[in-house]
């Protein structure tokens, strides 16, 4: 049964992207378990405002699951002590009475803080922008069931689409590299015949923009695999390797 | 060029260097294994390898392997550091299915060349440097090996030194091919959503198999070592 604990937040506070950064420790009292982890940040964000104090700056949107924006590194996690969700699906039932939880920003060189939680990811955008996209003619919409794809191969195009560019692989990657998000970016386009014709140009582009951006070199640890909020699989960064080997031996 | 200045092409380049030295190591252990079976077999080998022009050259190759392999492993490990950023993060917690290993590449391989450079000096050294150079480096005739070995792992208490040291020397090999062979035939793209697990067993088996029998020579002298002491 969820209770009412009292807790401890270590926060990491940093006014700007050239300030320097520090931890501080804020006590909450009486939080419902069946609060969700933004729910508690809202919280102690208002007793701050009540003390008169400058509240947490951190991202948030949807707060379902499916935006990407919520991105905390919670007790040694991105998206908290959980698998498979991010932090606005992370309650407090996760933690206990007397806890206190560490929140740290995604810290990666590609992803600069804004202020306190909030970091800068357009990076992703950025890599977004070189490639991972289908181009088509305006005109007469096509019909979707003109191209038959088979089952396992929409689904397996659809768990890499699922991918909602969170930042959580390269914050908790020790290597500080995106290939994770990449590698789904270009698979689940690389899959399907629509995304087929361009698939060469876009591992290219995609790449080279993730290397200018200053990501790390992947060394398939699998931590990004692991904290992945949509369980993207490993096995995507196989196809990337793969699709960019062959665009290049074949240049 | 791809192969130095994109993410990939390096790991491209890691995967390869680091699969050759995997085919050597096989091929070496197996010649090894020679020894405990006939010495007059082993010496046989040496005898084929010593300072024949194509052993020269299969030298050659395997020294600008190991450079290679280990220059790129310095340089990518500089800019995986550096993608991390200055601020280190207060807390790591523990993430499922990260194997131990390959957040410690670069540490067992330091170990790995480190017992390599030790190794060069107990058998290269004394056996194809002494016959390229005709210089006398060590106490026996450079072509047999197997008077070297036995007298490295069997002389009493350096021998059985030597043994211990060699066996952390191939438990770190262990480690770093048991990550390194599924990793490089990830990189390569070989791998799917299917074969991920077939993979990781391969990769073990193959990192077991090159270990294997350089740890049955070490285990043997051991054992006619302490049987000596006895």
């Amino acid at each position: 049964m969820d209770q009412y604990i009292d807790i401890k937040v270590r926060v990491w506070r940093q006014a700007g992207p050239k300030a320097q950064g520090y931890f501080e420790t804020y006590e909450l009292k009486h939080i419902f378990q069946g609060a969700s982890f933004l729910e508690m940040i809202d919280i102690l964000n208002e007793q701050l405002i009540s003390e008169h104090k400058d509240p947490i700056a951190f991202d948030h949107d949807c707060r379902e699951g499916i935006c990407g924006m919520c991105s905390m590194y919670v007790n040694g996690h991105p998206h908290g002590p959980d698998s498979a969700i991010t932090t606005c699906q992370l309650h407090m039932r996760k933690f206990h009475d007397g806890e206190t939880i560490t929140v740290e920003p995604w810290r990666s060189r590609a992803f600069p803080v804004i202020k306190d939680l909030m970091v800068d990811r357009q990076a992703y955008d950025k890599i977004m922008q070189a490639g991972g996209f289908v181009s088509v003619n305006t005109g007469g919409v096509p019909d979707a069931n003109a191209i038959a794809i088979p089952k396992p191969v929409a689904d397996e195009a659809m768990d890499a689409a699922s991918c909602i560019g969170c930042g959580a692989c390269a914050a908790a990657c020790k290597n500080g590299s995106a290939m994770l998000f990449v590698s789904a970016k270009v698979s689940q386009l690389a899959l399907l015949p629509q995304g087929k014709v361009e698939a060469a140009r876009r591992a290219k582009a995609m790449v080279a923009k993730m290397d200018e951006l200053g990501f790390g070199n992947c060394t398939n640890t699998g931590a990004c695999d692991a904290e992945c909020p949509k369980s993207v699989s490993l096995a995507n960064i196989a196809r990337l390797n793969r699709e960019f080997l062959c665009a290049k031996f074949s240049d | 060029m791809w192969l130095k200045d994109s993410s990939i092409g390096r790991k491209f380049v890691m995967s390869l260097t680091g699969l050759a030295l995997v085919l050597f190591l096989l091929f070496h252990g197996c010649m090894n294994l020679a020894v405990v079976f006939s010495e007059d077999a082993y010496n046989m080998i040496c005898h084929l390898l010593g300072a024949n022009w194509y052993a020269l050259i299969g030298t050659l190759g395997l020294a600008f392997l190991v450079l290679v392999h280990f220059s790129y492993a310095l340089i990518l490990t500089i800019q995986n550091r550096a993608a991390r950023g200055n601020d280190r993060y207060a807390v790591t917690g523990k993430k499922d299915g990260v194997e131990w290993e390959s957040e410690n590449m670069l540490v067992l391989g330091a170990i790995v060349i480190g017992f390599l450079v030790l190794h060069l000096y107990n058998f290269w050294f004394k056996m194809q440097f002494a016959e390229i150079s005709g210089l006398e480096t060590g106490a026996f005739d450079p072509q047999n090996g197997a008077a070297y070995v036995k007298a490295l792992f069997t002389t009493p208490v350096s021998g059985q030194i030597y043994c211990v040291l060699y066996l952390i020397w191939l438990c770190a090999l262990w480690f770093h091919l048991n990550h390194g062979v599924w990793s490089a035939l990830h990189t390569l793209g070989w791998n799917n959503l299917i074969w991920m697990k077939r993979i990781k067993v391969i990769g073990c088996v193959v990192a077991t198999l090159a270990v294997l029998p350089f740890a049955v020579v070490v285990l043997y002298y051991l054992g006619v070592g302490i049987g000596m002491l006895c």
